[in-house]
């Protein structure tokens, strides 16, 4: 009869302290729990990246605290703001210096598409040199939004084959749009 | 004295003493005078020198399109000790090669404003100690706030000095639906927001010739 102190998870005394699981549940498991971030803020929704570190929105509850400066240290770049041309290089650079796996989360507007930007200066949509995975509308987006889109991104982690691509280098994913003229 | 008789003063006496100074009408709020490229760094000398101009706010490219002289720089300068403007406009007597004297050896402020006005307009600048474009890459081939420039721009390669794998995209002429987004202050929140005033034209679907 289970009362209301019952434990019903792991119990290491009918388990024998063993799990049984895949590796692609574990793999993802850890991965999408300890995302660490890469923020790349450009624009005004790095305001917004910046509050959903704060106590009051607290990223942490996703395991998404930690985040890095150094693309070295960090799997998860989130673009927050106008790509401008000029910047777009430093951007890839900075994206191929992340290590294996990772993820880009476009926040934004300008991020997706170019945002209110139709101009000469401005990239239209970061996807035209990174491998965007969430998309993120907004204007700029309320770190809810940004709550929101990085759950998804862990949906995402969760269903990937992470053990066939463990030892593999993933493709390179990026795909250069074409406008139609 | 009224603001008015002060700015109006100052013109004449400027006007006055400079011969080759030509009023500038139109001017609602600041005096301003048109000064021949020939003269611009004479006449600034004598501005900071003599009357006291200490500070070089702005300079700004103009250009007239279709009107000759095409290419003008707009001064500002300040009197700090009157708190009192003079705008100055300089015309570039090459409408092709527009070229104006620099001002870099009298106001260091003018460094960055004439490779601003450089990078948009193709003005040379001539005798600034570091001419490069300042906003758009290096290599860039255009400059982009003349008249004749799209507003979309125009294909071209993105900067790069090494060409990274990934990222081959270049340049293109982004997606002006309905033109430039304007922002209208409107009743409802959806009314304000950026959008294009004329919808019915997008990249893949030409706009109407009128």
């Amino acid at each position: 009869m289970s009362s209301s102190t019952t434990e019903y998870g792991y119990n290491s005394k009918v388990e024998g302290e063993v799990i049984v699981t895949k590796a692609d549940a574990v793999i993802n498991w850890v991965r999408s729990n300890s995302v660490w971030p890469m923020p790349m803020g450009l624009a005004c929704c790095a305001i917004e990246l910046m509050g959903s570190g704060g106590s009051r929105f607290d990223i942490s509850r996703f395991g998404m605290e930690v985040m890095r400066f150094s693309p070295r240290q960090s799997d998860c770049m989130i673009v927050a703001g106008t790509v401008t041309y000029k910047m777009a290089e430093v951007v890839r650079r900075i994206y191929d210096q992340m290590a294996e796996p990772k993820w880009v989360v476009a926040m934004g507007a300008c991020a997706s598409s170019g945002g209110m930007f139709r101009s000469y200066a401005t990239l239209q949509g970061v996807d035209r040199i990174l491998p965007v995975d969430v998309y993120i509308s907004g204007c700029p987006p309320k770190p809810e939004a940004l709550l929101d889109g990085m759950m998804l991104l862990q949906e995402k982690i969760r269903r990937e084959p992470a053990t066939k691509t463990l030892l593999r280098p993933r493709p390179s994913r990026i795909v250069d749009t074409k406008v139609v003229a | 004295m009224s603001a008015t008789d002060t700015v109006s003063s100052l013109q004449s006496t400027l006007l006055a003493r400079f011969s080759y100074l030509t009023p500038r009408s139109g001017s609602a709020d600041h005096p301003a005078v048109n000064v021949p490229a020939e003269n611009l760094v004479s006449f600034a000398t004598a501005l900071r020198d003599e009357l006291g101009f200490d500070m070089l706010t702005d300079i700004a490219g103009a250009d007239w399109d279709q009107e000759s002289p095409r290419f003008a720089a707009v001064y500002h300068f300040v009197r700090t000790a009157k708190c009192e403007y003079l705008r100055v406009v300089c015309a570039a007597p090459d409408d092709v090669a527009p070229s104006i004297p620099s001002l870099v050896a009298l106001y260091p402020s003018a460094n960055w404003f004439e490779r601003e006005a450089h990078d948009m307009f193709g003005i040379d600048f001539a005798g600034h100690p570091d001419l490069r474009r300042i906003l758009m890459w290096d290599s860039y081939p255009w400059h982009p706030l003349r008249k004749e420039f799209p507003l979309a721009g125009k294909e071209t390669d993105i900067p790069s000095d090494d060409q990274i794998e990934g990222a081959r995209t270049k340049v293109r002429p982004a997606p002006l639906a309905g033109g430039p987004f304007v922002a209208t202050p409107g009743k409802t929140m959806h009314d304000g927001e950026p959008h294009g005033k004329d919808q019915s034209w997008n990249e893949t679907q030409p706009k109407p010739t009128r």
